[in-house]
C-alpha cells in the first residue's frame, strides 16, 4: 500500500469517526457527554505505532472536530489536546497494550489528559462555557463513557492500524 | 527508519505549534471574522451534509433507546392529555362558547402552527458533546431553505435557541441553555423585562437563570416567561415561550432578583426544530405595542 493511500485511508476514518461521534452517538449521550471516538482512534494510533504518528493522527482529528459543525469554539483546541495525548499515549505505552487491562487504563488517562487540556484552553481563553466545575463533571463521565466504549472501539481501530503499518517497520 | 527520541520531539512540538498557530488565529473570532471562517464552512458544507446523512441512515438504531423512553413518556402524556380533554369537552358542554379559549390553548401548544411565522421545518442531525463545554447544533436547513445567521430556532414545546452559522445545507444553533447565550425574557404575568441566562447543562435537570430589571418586582412560581424580540426579530422574535418559574432566589448583595427558570424544550431530546425566517407580523405588533 502507498504511502499516500495509507494517509487517505486514516483521513477518511478520522472524518467517519468524527461525524458518528457527532451525530450517532449524540443519541447515547449522558447528559451531554458523548464517547470520544476521535480521541480512541488517536490513542489506537499511539498504541500502534507509537508517539510521533499519533501526534500527527491526533492534530488530523481535533481540527476535525474543531471545524465540524456544530463546533463553536476557538478552533486548534482539539487538535493540541488530541496532539498532547497521542504523544503522552504513545510515550506511555509499553506493555500495556498487549494486556486488557492496561488498554483500559490508557483510554482513562487520555480521555483524563484530553479533556482536561481541552478544558484548561477554555479558562486561558476565556470561554464562558467552561467553568472549574463543569470541567470536574464533565471530566469523570468523559473517562467513564470512554473507557465504556473501548471493548468495541479499540479492538477495530487497532487491528487496522496493524494493517496499515508499512511491512518494513520492525 | 525508526524516528529517535529527537526527531519525535521535533515532530510533535511542531504539531503543538501549529495548534497554537490556529488557536491565535481564530481567538479574535468573538470579535468578527477569523482567518479560519473560510475553511471552517468549507468543512462545514463537506461535513454537515455528511451528519444529516449518517442520522437518516442510522435512525432505526438511534430510535431504540428513545423509543423505550417515549413509551413511559406517552403514556403519561397521554393520561395528561385524556384528562384535559375530559375537562375540555366539560367546559364546552357547560358554556357552549368555549370554543375561543380551546383554540387559545392549541394555540399555545402548537407554536410551530401559528400563521404569524414563516417557518423552515429542519431536524437536529448533529449534538455538540458536554467534553466542548458548548451547548451547540446542526440542523439540515441551510441558507438554500432562507436560514441564516441570528434567525430564532422554535420547537413545538418553547425557544431552542438560534442560527449562529448557516451552509448551503445545513446550519448550527446556539441552544439557549449555553452558558454564552443570554436572552431578553419577559414575564408573561407582568410584563416586566428582564433577561434569561443558560447555565451549560442538558440535562432533565438543566435550569435557566432569569434576572429582572427591575428589582422591586419579585416573579411567582409558576409564571411563564416568554420571549422579549427585538426590532427586525433578530436574533429572538419576540413572544416565543421559554420556560416557567420554578423557585426565585434575592440576595441583600445584589440589586436584582432572580429566578430559576424551567426550559419547556427537552434539549437532551432535541428532534424537530423549527426556524423562524420571517416574522413580519410579529414584530410589528411588537414594536407598536410593547414598551421597547
Amino acid at each position: 500500500m502507498s504511502r499516500a493511500l495509507r494517509a487517505g485511508v486514516v483521513a477518511v476514518l478520522i472524518v467517519v469517526t468524527v461525524t458518528l461521534q457527532v451525530s450517532i452517538f449524540s443519541h447515547f449521550s449522558l447528559s451531554g457527554v458523548v464517547p470520544d471516538l476521535a480521541m480512541l482512534v488517536v490513542i489506537a494510533a499511539a498504541l500502534v505505532r507509537g508517539p510521533d504518528y499519533a501526534a500527527g493522527v491526533g492534530f488530523a482529528a481535533g481540527m476535525v472536530l474543531d471545524l465540524a459543525p456544530p463546533a463553536d469554539h476557538v478552533a486548534g483546541r482539539w487538535a493540541l489536546s488530541l496532539v498532547v495525548v497521542g504523544y503522552l499515549i504513545g510515550l506511555a505505552r509499553g506493555d500495556a497494550e498487549s494486556t486488557a487491562l492496561g488498554t483500559v487504563f490508557m483510554v482513562a488517562a487520555g480521555a483524563f489528559i484530553g479533556t482536561s487540556v481541552f478544558a484548561l484552553t477554555g479558562l486561558v481563553l476565556s470561554d464562558p462555557g467552561v467553568s472549574v466545575a463543569s470541567a470536574l463533571q464533565v471530566v469523570p463521565r468523559a473517562m467513564l463513557y470512554d473507557v465504556m466504549v473501548t471493548p468495541l472501539v479499540i479492538p477495530l481501530v487497532v487491528m487496522l492500524f496493524r494493517r496499515l503499518e508499512p511491512a518494513d517497520r520492525w | 527508519m525508526t524516528p529517535g527520541p529527537r526527531r519525535s520531539r521535533a515532530g510533535v512540538g511542531l504539531l503543538v505549534l501549529a495548534a497554537l498557530t490556529v488557536l491565535t488565529l481564530d481567538a479574535r473570532r468573538g470579535e468578527g471574522s477569523s482567518p479560519l471562517d473560510l475553511v471552517r464552512s468549507a468543512v462545514a458544507s463537506v461535513l454537515g451534509p455528511a451528519q444529516d446523512g449518517a442520522t437518516m441512515a442510522l435512525r432505526p438504531l438511534t430510535d431504540i433507546p428513545q423509543h423505550f423512553e417515549d413509551l413511559g413518556e406517552l403514556r403519561d402524556r397521554n393520561e395528561v392529555l385524556e384528562a384535559k380533554n375530559d375537562q375540555l369537552i366539560q367546559q364546552l358542554r357547560v358554556s357552549g362558547l368555549n370554543q375561543q379559549r380551546a383554540e387559545d390553548l392549541v394555540g399555545v401548544r402548537r407554536l410551530a402552527g401559528a400563521k404569524d411565522f414563516d417557518l423552515v421545518r429542519a431536524e437536529v442531525v448533529g449534538l455538540g458533546a458536554a467534553q466542548s463545554f458548548s451547548q451547540t447544533v446542526t440542523i439540515d436547513a441551510g441558507t438554500r431553505d432562507g436560514v441564516r445567521p441570528d434567525l430564532t430556532v422554535v420547537n413545538a414545546d418553547g425557544l431552542v435557541g438560534r442560527v449562529v452559522e448557516a451552509t448551503a445545507e445545513t446550519s448550527t444553533v446556539l441552544l439557549i441553555i449555553d452558558s454564552g447565550s443570554t436572552v431578553g425574557g419577559r414575564l408573561g404575568e407582568s410584563m416586566e423585562l428582564g433577561f434569561v441566562a443558560g447555565d451549560g447543562d442538558v440535562s432533565d435537570s438543566a435550569r435557566l437563570e432569569l434576572s429582572l430589571v427591575d428589582h422591586t418586582v419579585s416573579p411567582r412560581e409558576g409564571d411563564v416567561v416568554v420571549t422579549w424580540g427585538s426590532r427586525g426579530g433578530a436574533p429572538y422574535v419576540a413572544g416565543v415561550p421559554i420556560g416557567q418559574v420554578e423557585s426565585v432566589h434575592s440576595s441583600p448583595s445584589e440589586l436584582t432578583q432572580t429566578a430559576d427558570i424551567r426550559p419547556y424544550v427537552d434539549f437532551s431530546a432535541l428532534d424537530v426544530v423549527a426556524v423562524v425566517t420571517d416574522s413580519a407580523d410579529m414584530t410589528t405588533r411588537d414594536t407598536a405595542g410593547g414598551p421597547r
